[in-house]
Order: structure tokens, then C-alpha cells, then sequence
């Protein structure tokens, strides 16, 4: 399954309930305010880091560009545009939104 | 006293705007920006406190042109021409985030919780967004 963030993870738990109920092989793209979880050295990113085992985390680059993150996110983190988020949809057979 | 006079007559309020939500994804830091550019019109003591996601608002390379929305950011640089100089950013949320003064993109004065604290007992009016 692709399950999708939108909320910034230090005002919501959005974040935090996607990763705790996300099957291993799952996906987890962050949009929106969701990116700022891959902020390297961030608290966020630690638990990014830990969950990484078990799942692939994208982020949607044009996001990641808008509030400033460019060359500031973590590693082992896929960045895609637009057109890659439609092909994770494509690829998964079902996409949870948390909201 | 008549309107006029209360506008020049140096009735001078401590105002303090409070920003605590990251930029793009909901409208309050614009909306912020907004009401600051317009008290600053009225000559009053005004201080921007950035704590939680706010201190997002103020982050170097803000780049809008892929998600279609204005880059308001540089907006910030130019509230010193507003005489709007006390810009304060929470220690503890700028560590949370991984984030220093050096991230920033404009110069403002770092304070703990406690001298937020102190600094917010001392205004007239707060302003919350």
C-alpha cells in the first residue's frame, strides 16, 4: 500500500500513526507540510530513520524546494515530481491519504 | 481626544505577532505577514515572535515555483524598512528541527522559553497565528 502525509509531523501526529500502522514493504510519500519530517538532523527524521527498515519513504521534491529543503533532506530518501507521485499510485494497488 | 490626534498623538502599544505554523501548507503565516505590513502603518511597538513550525516561515531557499503558490519569504527581509526590527525565534524549536540562526534568512534574536515567556508578559496586545 501507498500511504500519503500531508501534515507537518511536529502538529500533528499524522506522521507518527501513518509509520505505527504502515505494513512492512509498504511505501510513504510526504507532501505538503509532510515533508518537513525528512529534514536532515531533525527530530523528525530520526524516527524516519528508524522506520526505514520496513518502509520506502519518497518525498515530493516540488514540496521539498518550496520551503526550503533543497539539499537539506536526509539520505535514503526517494524525492519524485509529479509524474512519479501518479506512478506510485499506479504501482500500489490501494493509497491511504492521512489527513 | 479626536481620531487624528490618537493617530499622532503617540499612543504606542506593545504589539506581538506570535507565528507558530510552517508557510504553504495552511494560509496563517501569510495572512500574518499581511496584518503585520498593515499595523506597521500605525507606528506602534511591534515584535514577531517565530516559535514551532513559525520558525519554517523564515527558512533560506524557499523555492514556490514547482507547487504554484507566491514565495512570500522575502517579504521578511524587507519588514526593517517598516521600522519592524524585533524578530525573535524559540531555541527550542529551531533545535528540534535541526535548524540555526545560519538557516534563517533574516537576523533576529534567539530566546529560550522562559525569555518568550517574560517577553510576552510584557506586551499590550497579542496577535496569534
Amino acid at each position: 500500500m501507498l500511504h500519503t502525509v500531508n501534515k507537518s509531523p511536529y502538529e500533528k501526529n499524522t506522521f507518527e500513526s501513518c509509520i505505527k500502522h504502515a505494513a512492512k514493504g509498504s511505501a510513504v510519500l510526504l507532501i505538503e507540510d509532510g515533508v518537513y519530517a525528512v529534514l536532515k538532523g531533525s527530530a523528525a527524521a530520526a524516527k524516519v530513520q528508524q522506520a526505514m527498515g520496513d518502509i520506502t519513504f519518497y518525498a515530493l521534491e516540488p514540496d521539498v524546494n518550496a520551503r526550503g529543503l533543497k539539499g537539506k533532506v536526509m539520505d535514503g530518501i526517494n524525492l519524485v515530481d509529479y509524474a512519479g507521485f501518479v506512478d506510485l499510485t499506479v504501482k500500489f494497488d490501494r493509497v491511504q491519504s492521512w489527513l | 481626544m479626536s481620531d487624528e490626534e490618537m493617530m499622532e498623538g503617540g499612543v504606542q502599544k506593545k504589539f506581538c505577532y506570535i507565528n507558530r505554523k510552517a508557510p504553504y501548507g495552511t494560509i496563517y503565516a501569510l495572512e500574518s505577514l499581511e496584518v503585520v505590513l498593515i499595523g506597521a502603518a500605525f507606528e506602534q511597538d511591534v515584535s514577531l515572535i517565530f516559535m514551532d513550525d513559525g520558525v519554517f516561515q523564515i527558512t533560506k531557499g524557499q523555492d514556490t515555483a514547482g507547487i504554484g503558490m507566491k514565495n512570500f519569504s522575502p517579504t521578511y527581509r524587507a519588514l526593517e524598512m517598516y521600522d519592524v526590527e524585533k524578530l525573535y525565534v524559540s531555541e527550542e524549536s529551531l533545535a528540534e528541527r535541526g535548524l540555526t540562526a545560519d538557516d534563517l534568512l533574516v537576523d533576529v534574536e534567539v530566546l529560550n522559553a522562559e525569555q518568550i515567556r517574560d517577553l510576552m508578559e510584557q506586551q499590550d496586545v497579542i496577535l496569534s497565528f
